[in-house]
């Protein structure tokens, strides 16, 4: 059983009188454990894909399956009851509350979904451990450089061990040094098992991913498996032009 | 989310934003302190005027000539015309139901007093001895009237306190003759000085023997006649029977009236009462006022913290728990600021009373519960339109408002 199953989604805007379709009847399947790269130029529907898959948004036809249950006919709390336990969201520009510390910012899913204290310090303790963040535990977002933030929003949108990570141009805002650690920190969640889907429109990033899917218009223009070999090559054959 | 972490992530959002938390907070704060300051005045007037009355004495049952048309006491009906006298030996009559301690009739008129050279006008009251335990006053000096003479003119005169003053000084007055009226009288008593009561400064008062009195003003009518009931309990029956006594002697006719100091009472504590409540209804609308700023604060809040709610809502919060964020943020600003007024107006009042001391301004206890309620009320009805928009939004849309 896929992790994700798309089939027929439709996702229209109004503007003013026009419709853009956002999404066109996109089809896809994406199994458990996969790590997924969404390419495309901007304005192609990247970004509306994530927000359905993370169920921020609902496709205005199709059916979207989340392991194996439809979940575009549940209800609002239903569907904030999904993203807390089975998704995790990275973005661009971070999205840390401003006025809570590292620690506490990573403990805000937890909170949200009713985790007593004590638990939530012993697993915000162990993910500060794991992403090197001890020492910055105290410290708010103001006080962080810009690959920590991604780092302690990395670990906030892990803290729940969702089976779906899903992110945005996570590196959008960094240098590329820190990007790619950023990216190296993703790899090894998904190297861990969870199921990574990254939006990017840096195509270095995006060759790294074992399988590319490109959008164009809202379509669904590509869709490449790559195993580790050809990934490789690839890379290097992109840095060489 | 556990309670405890929904006040705590209300608390923290509302400090992170001081200025406009402040003065939220100092919003509701004056709401709340001109409540409890304007009630400790009307209930402090309240207080002092009830005060006043309870210095007229204890269990006191009032029968004044002339019929009121209601029955009850009004200033206006207390002084209709009368009919028919009402004489000593009415008020003698009175003496014999079993609710009744106490008799004293009492006339009065104005007139002057005479001693060495010393000239000044007083109020002259007739009346017997018992006033002084009806009345519940003291003696500073000497003794007041003699027992049991109702219908004798002795010529004997207690006089009050300032009276004993402008014409003795501090030198002595018990034994002294002044002339009153132009009638030689004996003083035999100071009274103990006591201040107002009943609109007559007992201290500016020249008691005599009721016959006497009557005599000087050639009159046979009594001005007043008090009754003091055998009991609080009695109280009701001494009026029934003061009237049935009154009406049987006076050939079945209704006319003298008959007020109990009860009554009296009850009255200006209502007019006073509600002059309290009235006060405190316009001091609410500032809390209103304050109620609305908070909303005003909590829709700020909620437009700059969109992005925050779009974050929220990723991470999995439900509506109802964005809502009750929301909520209980602009409960704390209403409890804080109401918590903060209260000390505010208690602090007010205390002045007023430090101020004052004769005033004795206490808020009442309703008024001070009404106004913490109030506040937190309004917080929470204002304050619900700002949670529910942001509970309402849109998570993508929200997210992209960063
Ligand atoms: N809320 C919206 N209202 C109107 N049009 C939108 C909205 N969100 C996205 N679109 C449109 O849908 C298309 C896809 O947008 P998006 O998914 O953000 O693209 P990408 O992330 O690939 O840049 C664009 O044409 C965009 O203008
Ligand atoms: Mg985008």
């Amino acid at each position: 059983m896929p992790l994700i199953e798309l089939s027929a989604i439709e996702r229209t805007f109004l503007l003013g009188d026009s419709t853009v379709h956002a999404l066109a009847r996109i089809d896809l399947s994406i199994a458990q454990g996969e790590y997924v790269a969404i390419l495309g130029p901007s304005g192609s529907g990247k970004s509306t894909m994530l927000n359905l898959l993370g169920l921020l948004d609902r496709p205005n036809a199709g059916v979207y399956r989340l392991e194996g249950r439809d979940v575009t006919t549940l209800s609002p709390d239903e569907q904030a009851q999904v993203r807390s336990q089975r998704i995790g969201f990275v973005f661009q520009s971070f999205h840390l509350v401003p006025r809570l510390t590292a620690a506490e910012n990573i403990a805000l899913p937890m909170m949200l979904a009713g985790i007593p204290a004590a638990e939530r310090a012993r697993r915000v303790g162990k993910a500060l451990r794991e992403f090197g963040l001890e020492n910055r535990s105290d410290h708010r977002p103001d006080q962080l450089s810009g690959g920590q933030r991604q780092r302690v929003a990395i670990a906030r949108a892990t803290v729940m061990q969702p089976a779906l990570l899903l992110a945005d141009e996570p590196t959008g805002n960094l240098d590329r040094s820190t990007g790619d650690d950023v990216i190296a920190l993703l790899e090894t969640l998904n190297a861990n098992g969870v199921t990574l889907i990254v939006v990017t429109h840096d195509v270095t990033v995006g060759a790294r991913a074992h399988r590319q899917l490109r959008m164009e218009d809202g379509r669904l223009i590509g869709d490449e498996r790559r195993d580790r070999a050809d990934h490789r090559r690839v890379t290097s054959a992109d840095l060489r032009k | 989310m556990r309670g405890p972490d929904v006040i705590r992530f209300a608390r923290d959002a509302a400090s992170g934003n001081p200025l406009r938390t402040a003065l939220s907070l100092l919003a509701m704060a004056i709401g709340v302190a001109a409540v409890v300051v304007l009630t400790a005045l009307g209930d402090g007037a309240r207080r002092y005027v009830v005060a006043q009355f309870s210095t007229l004495g204890s269990n006191l049952v009032i029968v004044l000539p002339g019929r009121s048309a209601t029955g009850g006491f009004s200033p206006a009906n207390a002084v209709t015309r009368t009919p028919r006298d009402l004489t000593i030996d009415d008020a003698a009559a009175l003496l014999r139901s079993p609710h009744v301690a106490r008799v004293a009739p009492l006339t009065a008129g104005s007139s002057e007093i005479n001693v060495g050279g010393k000239l000044r006008e007083v109020i002259v009251a007739g009346t017997t001895a018992s006033y002084l335990q009806v009345r519940n006053f003291h003696m500073a000096q000497g003794s007041f009237l003699p027992e049991g003479e109702w219908t004798r003119s002795t010529p004997v005169a207690v006089i009050g306190g300032s009276v004993y003053r402008e014409l003795f000084g501090s030198g002595t007055a018990v034994g002294e003759y002044v002339r009153l009226g132009g009638r030689r009288v004996r003083v035999i008593g100071v009274l103990a000085a006591t201040g107002t009561g009943m609109g007559m400064n007992t201290d500016e008062l020249v008691l005599v023997p009721v016959a006497l009195a009557q005599q000087m003003f050639d009159s046979n009518t009594l001005f007043r006649v008090l009754v003091q009931a055998q009991s609080r309990n009695a109280i009701e029956s001494a009026k029934r029977h003061a009237a049935e006594t009154i009406k049987a002697r006076h050939g079945g006719e209704e006319d003298v009236t008959v007020i109990t100091q009860d009554a009296v009472l009850a009255t200006f504590d209502r007019l006073l009462g509600a002059l309290t409540a009235g006060v405190a209804g316009i001091a609410a609308i500032s809390l209103a006022v304050a109620g609305i700023l908070v909303m005003n604060v909590m829709l700020v809040a909620v437009a700059q913290r969109t992005g925050e709610i779009g974050l929220l809502k990723a991470l999995g919060a439900r509506a109802a728990t964005i809502r009750q964020a929301f909520l209980v943020e602009a409960a704390l600003l209403s409890l804080a600021g109401a918590a903060l007024g209260y000390l505010l107006g208690q602090t007010g009042a205390w002045l007023i009373r430090a101020l004052y001391p004769a005033f004795p301004a206490y808020a009442p206890a309703w008024a001070v519960i009404a106004a913490l309620a109030t506040s937190l009320g309004t917080g929470l009805l204002f304050g619900w339109m700002p949670a529910q928009r942001a509970a309402a939004m849109d998570p993508v849309q929200a997210l992209m408002k960063h």
